[in-house]
C-alpha cells in the first residue's frame, strides 16, 4: 500500500499523519469494495438477465428480510467502527501536548503573521524545530482564514475575535506548503506561507541571524526575496500594472502625489516610511490597506527593498 | 390487494394525440395564466434548463482558467464571480426545483391518478415566484455579481462589494417557490390518489416527492430568515454575523448549514425518486423491498436535519458538537446503502432492456456509490481535518449532486419526455450521449478526488504547479462533458420537429402516467383511473394482453 500511499497523499511530515493515512487508506478499501460489488453485480446482471424477448416473464420478488436485514447490520457495525476511528484521531488532533512551544498566528487579507514566545515576528514564514510539538495559537483580522498544512495533516479555521489553535509535532525536516483554505477573497489563493522545519541547532542559529544565504545575498537580490516572500508581490507589481497597490516599476526618484493632495519623491526614506507607517501618505488613486512592516523586517531586508527598487527601470 | 380486477385494454384505444394539453387551448395568454400541473412543469423545465445552460457556461470557463497555475483567461476578481455564480445558479435555479417543479410537477399527479395538483393556483403562484427569484438574481449577475461563493459565509460577505444584497434576495425569493411547490405536493399525495390507490400502493417517485417536500417546508424558512438577516446586516450595519459589529460569524455557518445541509437531500431524494422507477420499469420486474426504500426516504429527509455541523469539524465549533454530528453523520449511510442494495435487488432475474433512460440509472448507481462512498472519507473526523475545504470535498459533491442528482434528471427526463411531448427521441444518440457524459463526468472529478487528497484547497485562482496535469486532466473531461449535454439538448429538441409518434406506454411502466395518451388531454385522463395493481406489478395475469401474442404460460406458484 505504499505506493499508494505516496501516489495519493502529501508526504507524511508530523506525528498526526500516519493515523489520518490509514484511516483514508482503510476506507479507500472499504470504498473500492462496496463499489467493485456495486459495480460487478450491476455489470453481472444486466448480462445475465438481459432481455431476451419482449415477452419474457420475471418472478415477482417483492423482499427477502434476511437479505435486507444483512445489509443495513453489516454497513452500520462497519460505519460505526469508522466514526470512532476518526474520533480517536480528531480528539488527538484537537490537544496539544503541555509542553508545545506556542507560536501566535494572525491571519489578515492575504498573509500569515507569526510571533514566537520571544516577540520576534515573521511574515509567511515560520521555523520550528524537528521533533518538537508547537501549538499555534490563531485569529484573524477581518475576514474567516483557515490554516492548513497538507503534510502534517492538520487544519483549522482562523476566526476575528476569537482564538483557534493546531498542533504538531513534525517528523521529517525540510520546508513544508502552507495553504489558505477558508475563501477570502482576491489573494485567497496567494496567501499561502512555508514551514521551515529543522534541526535545533539551525532553528536556534536561525532565531538569532536570520538565513545563512541572506547574510551573504546581495542587497537588491534580498530585496527581491522580500518582494516574493513577505507578500508585497500580493498588491505591487513590477512590471507597471496596477494592483491593490502602485507597481513600483521606475517609480524611484519618481514624484508621488498622496491622497491628502501633498507630494514628495520617492527616495530611501520615503520608502522606509512607507514600510514602516503604510497609512501617513497614501498614494493618490489607492485606498489606504497595506498592512505596517514595523518589526517584521529585519534591518538589512528594509535595506534590500529599497535597493530593489532603485533597480526597477 | 385491489389488484384483482383486469387492466383496461389500452391497446385499443384509438390514438388521437393532436387533442392534448399542449395544444389545447392554444395560445401564448393560455400558457401564461395556465394551471395545469402539466404546462407549469413545462414551463418550469425550460426555465431550469436555461439556467443549467448559464451555470453550465460558468463552470466550463472555470475549467478554462484553471488549465495553467496562473492567469489563463480572466483576472481573479472575474474568476471568483464566476464560481461563486456558478454554485449559486446550479443550487438555487437549477438543482432544487429541477427534479420536484419539472419533472415532479409534470407526473406526480399523472402517477397518483390525479387531474391535478391539490392547489393549481398555488402551483402558477410558485412557478412566478421562481421567475421574479431568477430574475432578481440574474440582474444581481449583471449588476455587480457576487465574489462570495454560493455559500454567502460571513464576515466576508457583510463586508464585500457587489450585488450580494441582491443575490440573496433573489435565493430568498426562490425559497418561497420551493416550499410553495413542497406544500403541494404533500396535499396533493394526501387527498388527491386515485380510489384503491393506498399509501404502500403508491409509485416509490411519490414517496420520495413527499420526503422532499417535507424537508422543503420545514427547512427552507431557516435559510430566508438567514439571508434576510445578512442583508440587514449588510444594509443595516446591525450586527448579528460580523465580529466587527459584535456578531458571530460561526453563527452564520450553523443557520446557513441548517437548511443546506437539508437542502442537498431536498436536491439527491428526487434523484433516487426517478431510480426507483426507472430500475423496474427497465428491469420488467417487480421492485425489491418496496417498503424499505419507501421508509428509507423518509430516515433520510428526518436524519437529514441532524447532521449539518458535518460542514463545521474544523470551522470553531465545539469538539463534543462535531463528535455528535460525525456519529449522526454516519447513520445516512444506511439508508442510502439500502436503496442501492434494493435497487441491485430489483434487476436480479429481470428483464433488463439498455434503453437510454436505464442507462443514466445504471451511471446513477455507479456514480452514487461513489458520491456516497467518498462521504465515508469525510464523515471520519480525523480525515476531515485534511480533506475538508480541498478539491476531494469538490469532487465528492459533485459526485452526488451532477453524479446523482443530474443524471438522473437526465434518465427521467427521456424517461418522460415521450409523454410530454408525445415523440420518441434517437435512441442510439441518446445512449451515445448518455456514455460521454459518463465517461467525461469521471474524467472531469476522478481526478478532482487526487488533487483534494493531495491538498489542493478549492476556491484557488493560482495553484501550486505540481497540480497542474491533474488540472488540465479534469479541464479535458469537462469538454467531454459538456459535448455530451449538448448532444443531449439536440437529440431532444430534434424529436419535436417531428409529428407525434410516441405510443401510450413506450417502456412498458406500469403506473398510471403510461396508461394514458402521449402527450395526455388536458384534464388528465380518458378513463377513470382505478387502481388495479401495484405500481411494479410485472406478474402475467397482471399485464394487459398484447394483441397477436398468446398469453404466456404462468410461471409455476405464482400467487399475489
Amino acid at each position: 500500500m505504499n505506493w499508494f500511499r505516496q501516489l495519493i497523499l502529501p508526504i507524511e511530515g508530523s506525528t498526526l499523519a500516519r493515523d489520518v493515512d490509514n484511516a483514508y487508506l482503510f476506507v479507500t478499501l472499504v470504498s473500492l469494495f462496496f463499489f467493485v460489488l456495486v459495480a460487478g453485480l450491476a455489470a453481472l446482471f444486466v448480462w445475465r438477465y438481459r432481455r431476451r424477448g419482449p415477452n419474457e416473464i420475471t418472478p415477482h420478488i417483492t423482499h427477502n428480510l434476511g437479505l435486507e436485514v444483512t445489509w443495513t447490520t453489516i454497513p452500520l457495525v462497519l460505519v460505526m467502527g469508522l466514526f470512532f476511528w476518526g474520533f480517536y484521531g480528531f480528539m488527538r488532533a484537537q490537544i496539544a501536548p503541555g509542553e508545545a512551544m506556542e507560536v501566535q498566528v494572525t491571519a489578515k487579507k492575504w498573509q500569515w503573521q507569526f510571533e514566537y514566545p520571544d516577540g520576534m515576528r515573521t511574515l509567511n514564514e515560520l521555523h520550528v524545530p524537528l521533533g518538537k510539538p508547537v501549538r499555534l495559537v490563531m485569529t484573524a483580522e477581518d475576514v474567516l482564514h483557515s490554516f492548513y498544512v497538507p503534510s502534517f495533516r492538520v487544519k483549522h479555521d482562523v476566526i476575528p475575535n476569537r482564538y483557534t489553535e493546531v498542533w504538531f509535532e513534525p517528523t521529517k525536516a525540510g520546508t513544508h506548503q502552507v495553504f489558505c483554505t477558508e475563501y477570502c477573497g482576491k489573494g485567497h489563493s496567494d496567501m499561502l506561507a512555508k514551514i521551515v522545519v529543522e534541526d535545533e541547532q539551525s532553528y536556534q542559529k536561525w532565531l538569532i541571524e536570520g538565513d545563512e544565504s541572506m547574510k551573504s545575498m546581495p542587497l537588491a537580490e534580498l530585496g527581491k526575496l522580500v518582494w516574493e516572500n513577505r507578500g508585497c508581490s500580493t498588491c505591487h507589481a513590477l512590471d507597471g500594472t496596477r494592483g491593490q497597490g502602485p507597481s513600483w516599476k521606475g517609480i524611484f526618484g519618481q514624484t508621488h502625489k498622496f491622497a491628502d493632495g501633498a507630494s514628495a519623491p520617492v527616495d530611501a526614506n520615503y520608502i522606509r516610511e512607507s514600510l514602516m507607517e503604510p497609512q501617513k501618505h497614501v498614494v493618490q488613486g489607492f485606498e489606504g490597506i497595506m498592512p505596517t512592516y514595523q518589526g517584521l523586517l529585519r534591518p538589512r531586508e528594509v535595506l534590500g527593498v529599497i535597493e530593489f527598487i532603485k533597480t526597477l527601470k | 390487494m385491489a389488484d384483482v380486477l383486469a387492466v383496461p385494454l389500452h391497446a385499443t384505444h384509438k390514438h388521437d394525440a393532436s387533442d392534448n394539453y399542449l395544444t389545447n387551448p392554444r395560445g401564448l395568454k393560455s400558457w401564461l395564466t395556465t394551471v395545469d400541473h402539466k404546462r407549469i412543469g413545462i414551463m418550469y423545465l425550460w426555465a431550469i434548463l436555461a439556467a443549467f445552460l448559464i451555470g453550465g457556461v460558468f463552470a466550463l470557463l472555470v475549467r478554462i482558467e484553471l488549465l495553467t497555475p496562473k492567469t489563463t483567461i480572466m483576472s481573479a476578481e472575474t474568476y471568483n464571480k464566476m464560481f461563486s455564480l456558478h454554485g449559486a445558479v446550479m443550487v438555487f435555479l437549477f438543482i432544487i426545483p429541477s427534479i420536484p417543479a419539472a419533472l415532479g410537477n409534470f407526473a406526480l399527479p399523472l402517477m397518483l391518478g390525479a387531474k391535478d395538483v391539490a392547489f393549481p393556483r398555488l402551483n402558477l403562484l410558485s412557478y412566478y415566484i421562481y421567475v421574479v427569484g431568477a430574475i432578481l438574481g440574474i440582474t444581481a449577475m449583471v449588476g455587480g455579481g457576487i465574489d462570495t461563493g454560493w455559500t454567502f459565509y460571513t464576515p466576508y460577505s457583510s463586508t464585500t462589494g457587489g450585488a450580494v444584497s441582491l443575490m440573496t434576495f433573489a435565493a430568498f425569493v426562490l425559497g418561497f417557490s420551493s416550499i410553495f411547490t413542497g406544500i403541494n405536493f404533500i396535499a396533493t399525495i394526501h387527498k388527491l390518489r386515485a380510489p384503491g390507490m393506498t399509501w404502500y400502493q403508491m409509485p416509490l417517485f411519490c414517496w420520495s416527492m413527499y420526503a422532499t417536500a417535507v424537508i422543503q417546508v420545514l427547512a427552507t424558512p431557516v435559510l430566508g430568515i438567514t439571508l434576510l438577516l445578512l442583508i440587514m446586516e449588510r444594509t443595516f450595519h446591525i450586527g448579528i454575523f460580523d465580529p466587527k459589529l459584535g456578531g458571530d460569524p460561526v453563527l452564520f455557518q450553523h443557520f446557513f448549514w441548517f437548511y443546506s445541509h437539508p437542502a442537498v437531500y431536498i436536491m439527491i431524494v428526487p434523484g433516487m425518486a426517478i431510480i426507483s422507477e426507472l430500475i423496474p420499469t427497465f428491469s420488467k420486474k417487480s421492485i425489491f423491498g418496496y417498503k424499505a426504500i419507501g421508509f428509507s426516504s423518509i430516515a433520510i429527509a428526518l436524519l437529514g436535519f441532524l447532521v449539518w455541523g458535518h460542514h463545521m469539524f474544523v470551522a470553531g465549533q465545539s469538539q463534543l458538537a462535531s463528535t455528535l454530528f460525525s456519529f449522526l453523520t454516519f447513520f445516512v449511510a444506511i439508508p442510502s446503502g439500502v436503496k442501492v442494495f434494493n435497487w441491485l435487488a430489483t434487476m436480479y432475474r429481470g428483464s433488463i432492456s439498455l434503453e437510454t433512460p436505464m442507462l443514466y440509472a445504471i451511471s446513477f448507481l455507479l456514480l452514487f456509490s461513489i458520491g456516497g462512498l467518498t462521504g465515508l472519507f469525510l464523515g471520519m473526523m480525523s480525515v476531515d481535518i485534511h480533506l475538508h475545504d480541498t478539491y476531494f470535498v469538490v469532487a465528492h459533491f459533485h459526485y452526488v449532486m451532477m453524479g446523482g442528482t443530474v443524471i438522473a434528471f437526465l434518465g427521467g427526463l427521456h424517461y418522460w419526455w415521450p409523454k410530454m411531448f408525445g415523440r420518441m427521441y434517437n435512441e442510439n444518440l441518446g445512449r451515445i450521449a448518455c456514455a460521454l457524459i459518463f465517461v467525461g463526468f469521471n474524467a472531469t472529478f476522478l481526478p478532482q478526488f487526487v488533487l483534494g487528497s493531495r491538498g489542493m484547497p478549492r476556491r484557488y485562482y493560482n495553484y501550486l504547479e505540481q497540480f497542474q496535469p491533474l488540472h488540465q486532466f479534469s479541464t479535458f473531461g469537462s469538454w467531454i462533458l459538456g459535448l455530451g449535454l449538448f448532444m443531449v439538448a439536440g437529440n431532444l429538441l430534434a424529436s419535436l420537429r417531428k409529428p407525434y409518434d410516441a405510443p401510450r406506454n413506450p417502456w412498458g411502466g406500469r403506473t398510471f402516467e403510461w396508461e394514458t395518451q402521449s402527450p395526455p388531454i388536458t384534464h388528465n385522463f380518458d378513463f377513470d383511473p382505478v387502481l388495479k395493481h401495484g405500481p411494479y406489478d410485472y406478474r402475467p395475469e397482471k399485464l394487459p394482453p398484447r394483441p397477436g401474442v398468446l398469453s404466456p404460460a404462468r410461471p409455476a406458484g405464482g400467487h399475489s
